[in-house]
C-alpha cells in the first residue's frame, strides 16, 4: 500500500494509487446478475479526469463544496475523485433521506455542485421546496434521454478534453462535510480534514490491510463513514477492488459473494442478523444425520479457533458454509450500531470472524476494533493505533462517558460553534456513549448518555429532529425521547423512540387522537418512527424561552413511570 | 393490462401467503412493515416475489419511502 504519512491530502494519495496500481481492477459494478462496469485503476483515471477538467472549467475552485447523492455505484467514486482532484470539499449525502431533508442539507452545506442519481433528482424536483435550491451546477447520472432535468446536466456528457490541473490541499484543509444527523432540527455537519482521513486509513489498514486481489463488497451506503473508508479510500490506496451491487436483494448479495469471491464486506447488524436467520433456517432443513455432522464440525472449529481465527482450518472443516460466502471471505466487518454478541459468536463458530468496532462520524470512522486475538463477542475491541480513549467520571463499576483524542477527530461542526464547544472539550471528543475498559484493554459499551438512538441499520436518530412531524397534534404538548435515555439500560439494545403526551385538562385520549398520531408517524421513514407512547399528567418543565427542559423531564418520568407503561404504536 | 385494483388485490394476497399473515389483517392503506412484521430488508424479499408474480423488474428504489400497499401497487402498475 501507499505510505500515507507522505501525503498531505486524499487527492494526492488517490492520484498516486491510480498510477501505482494502473493494471489492477479497482471497480466492478453489477446490477443483479448482470455485470455493468469493470474498471482498472487506469480506466478509472481516464474516466474521472475529463470530469475534473469540466468541473474546473465550470469555476469549481479549491475549497468549493460538491455534494454527492447516489446509491453505491462506480460513478460515486469517480465523482468523488474528480472533486478531490480539483481541490474540492466533498459532501456525501444520504440517499435514504426524504427529498425535503436532502434539500435542507444541501442548503446547509452550501454545496456549489450536486452530483445526483436520476431517480433521486426526480423526487427532489417534485418537492415543494425545490424552488429554493441554490446549488449552481447539478449533474444527473443515468437520466433517460429527453428527461426534464430542470437545468441539470447529464453526468455522462459533462466532460472536457485536456488535462485538468491537480489542486494540492494541506492536511488541515477540509476534505469532507459529513452529516451525522439533524435533518429536522439542528444539522450536524461534521467537518473532517484530509489529516482525519489519512490517519484513519493508516490506523485501520495497520490492523486489517487490503492488497491487490482483495475484493471488498460495498453494501453500506458510501455516504456512511464506514463504507467511505473501507469501500473507497482504504482499498484504493492499497490497490484492491471494490464491488458495487445496484440491488441489495438478499439473493443477489449471496450470488455476489460467490461470483466475485469477496474477501471483506462491511454490514450493519440488521443484515448480519438476516444472514444468520437464513443460515439457521438452512441448517434446520438438514436431515438429522447431516445436522449431527455439522454440529460436530462446528464444535471442532470452535475448539481450534478459541485463541485466534484460523480461516483456512475453518474452510476445510466447514466447506459448504464457506463456499456459500464465496470461499475467500476473511471477515465480516460490522459497526455503526449495536450488534448482538450471540450473532457474532454464531458466525465466529462457523469460522467467519466478525470484526466488531466502535466509532462515530465525529471521529472519522472507527475508534476501536476487535483484533481477533482472541475473538471477543462481548466487546467492541481495543483502541486503534493513535487513538486515546478515557472514561470520564467512572462510577463504582468503572462505567462513564467515553472521551476520545485522536488525529481522526473532526475539526468542528459546520456553522455551529456552540455545539462544537460542547462536544470537543480541551481536545477531547465527548462521545455521549457510556462504557468501561476490561482488564485486557477491550472497550465494553453499556449505554448512552445522550438522547438518541442508533437503529440496527446504523442510523443515528435524534428525537428532537422528528418532533416537527407531529406539529399540530390536537393536545396540550408532546415530546419524544429515546427510551434508553429516560430508562437507562445496563447494556445496549432495545432502542426505541417514545412519545410523551400531555393532554388538555378536559381532553380524553381516544381512537381519533391515536389514529392521528399513527398517521403522522407513518410520514416518517420506517427507521425513524416512534415505537410507543404514554400519557403524562403534568406540564412539561420549560426554560424562560419556553424550550422543554428535556433532561429534567426525563428525570421526572424516570422516577414516576416505568418503561412497561409505554404503549406500542 | 391489469386493472389497478386487481394489482393491489394480488399484492395483498401474495404478501399474506408469503409472510403467513391472515389476508383479512392486511388493508390497502395499511403499513406493511407493521402488518407483516417485517424490516426494510425483508421488504426487498417481498419485492422479489412481486417481480416474479407480475413479471416486471422493480429497482430497489421503487420501495424507498413506501410503506403502504396502495402506493406499492401504483409503482408496480406504472411498470406493467
Amino acid at each position: 500500500m501507499l505510505d500515507l504519512q507522505k501525503y498531505s491530502c486524499l487527492g494526492a494519495a488517490l492520484r498516486d494509487a491510480l498510477d501505482r496500481f494502473s493494471g489492477e481492477t479497482c471497480l466492478i459494478e453489477a446490477d443483479r446478475d448482470r455485470e455493468k462496469t469493470r474498471l482498472t485503476y487506469s480506466d478509472f483515471k481516464e474516466t474521472s479526469l475529463p470530469l475534473a477538467r469540466a468541473l474546473e472549467d465550470a469555476d469549481f475552485d479549491a475549497g468549493d463544496r460538491a455534494a454527492i447523492l447516489m446509491t453505491n455505484q462506480s460513478k460515486w467514486l469517480i465523482s468523488a475523485y474528480a472533486i478531490f482532484y480539483s481541490g474540492g470539499v466533498l459532501v456525501p449525502l444520504d440517499y435514504k433521506l426524504t427529498a425535503t431533508e436532502q434539500l435542507q442539507l444541501l442548503e446547509h452545506s452550501k454545496a456549489k455542485v450536486l452530483v445526483v442519481e436520476y431517480y433521486l433528482w426526480r423526487a427532489i424536483m417534485q418537492s415543494p421546496q425545490f424552488h429554493n435550491i441554490k446549488t449552481g451546477l447539478v449533474l444527473v447520472t443515468e437520466a433517460p434521454l429527453g428527461a426534464d432535468l430542470a437545468g441539470g446536466f447529464r453526468w455522462e456528457d459533462f466532460k472536457r478534453k485536456g488535462a485538468p490541473d491537480f489542486v494540492m490541499r494541506q492536511r488541515e484543509d477540509v476534505a469532507c462535510i459529513v452529516y451525522s444527523s439533524g435533518t429536522g432540527g439542528r444539522p450536524k455537519g461534521c467537518v473532517l480534514t484530509h489529516e482525519n482521513y489519512l490517519e484513519q486509513c493508516r490506523a485501520l489498514t495497520a490492523w486489517y490491510p487490503f492488497w491487490p486481489g482483495v475484493r471488498y463488497l460495498s453494501i453500506l451506503p458510501t455516504n456512511h463513514a464506514i463504507d467511505f473508508m473501507v469501500g473507497f479510500i482504504g482499498p484504493f490506496v492499497c490497490g484492491a477492488c471494490v464491488v458495487h451491487l445496484r440491488t441489495l436483494r438478499p439473493e443477489f448479495v449471496r450470488d455476489a459473494f460467490v461470483r466475485y469471491r469477496i474477501t471483506y464486506v462491511a454490514l450493519v447488524p440488521m443484515i448480519v442478523k438476516n444472514l444468520e436467520r437464513g443460515l439457521r433456517a438452512k441448517f434446520d432443513e438438514l436431515p438429522s444425520w447431516k445436522r449431527a455432522i455439522l454440529n460436530r464440525m462446528i464444535a471442532l472449529n470452535k475448539m481450534l479457533t478459541r485463541s485466534r481465527a484460523r480461516v483456512k482450518v475453518s474452510r476445510a472443516l466447514l466447506p459448504q458454509v464457506h463456499r456459500a460466502f464465496g470461499g475467500d471471505l476473511l471477515a465480516l466487518i460490522t459497526g455503526g450500531a449495536f450488534m448482538e454478541p450471540s450473532t457474532m459468536q454464531f458466525f465466529y463458530d462457523l469460522g467467519i470472524p466478525v470484526v466488531n468496532g466502535y466509532g462515530l462520524t465525529e471521529a472519522g470512522t472507527a475508534l476501536t476494533l476487535n483484533d481477533l486475538k482472541p475473538f471477543r463477542a462481548d466487546t467492541v475491541g481495543k483502541p486503534l493505533p493513535g487513538v486515546e480513549l478515557r472514561v470520564l467520571n467512572p462510577n463504582e463499576e468503572g462505567i462513564g462517558e467515553i472521551a476520545a483524542r485522536s488525529k481522526t477527530v473532526m475539526s468542528h461542526y459546520l456553522d455551529d460553534a456552540e455545539l462544537t464547544l460542547e462536544t470537543i472539550v480541551d481536545g477531547w471528543l465527548l462521545t455521549g456513549d457510556l462504557g468501561r475498559f476490561d482488564k485486557s484493554g477491550h472497550l465494553q459499551l453499556s449505554g448512552r448518555k445522550k438522547n438518541m438512538i442508533v437503529t440496527e441499520g446504523g442510523k443515528n436518530i435524534y428525537p428532537e429532529d422528528i418532533e416537527t412531524v407531529f406539529d399540530g397534534l390536537p393536545l396540550k404538548e408532546y415530546c419524544v425521547f429515546a427510551a434508553n435515555y429516560v430508562w437507562p439500560q445496563k447494556e445496549l439494545g432495545r432502542e426505541m423512540l417514545v412519545m410523551v403526551l400531555r393532554l388538555e385538562q378536559t381532553q380524553r385520549f381516544d381512537s381519533t387522537l391515536l389514529q392521528n398520531i399513527v398517521n403522522l408517524n407513518r410520514r416518517l421513514p420506517d427507521f425513524k418512527r416512534v415505537g410507543g407512547y404514554f400519557i403524562w399528567e403534568k406540564d412539561f418543565p420549560r426554560t424562560a424561552s419556553m424550550k422543554i427542559k428535556r433532561q429534567a423531564l426525563a428525570e421526572e418520568i424516570r422516577q414516576t413511570v416505568e418503561r412497561g407503561a409505554v404503549v406500542g404504536l | 393490462m391489469k386493472a389497478a385494483e386487481q394489482t393491489l388485490d394480488e399484492i395483498l394476497n401474495l404478501a399474506a401467503v408469503h409472510f403467513k399473515v391472515p389476508r383479512e389483517n392486511l388493508s390497502p392503506d395499511g403499513d406493511f412493515f407493521k402488518a407483516l412484521g417485517i424490516d426494510s430488508l425483508q421488504t426487498l424479499d417481498l419485492l422479489t416475489k412481486l417481480e416474479n408474480h407480475f413479471r416486471v423488474e422493480l429497482p430497489d428504489y421503487e420501495l424507498q419511502g413506501v410503506s403502504d400497499f396502495r402506493t406499492l401497487a401504483e409503482r408496480i402498475q406504472a411498470r406493467l
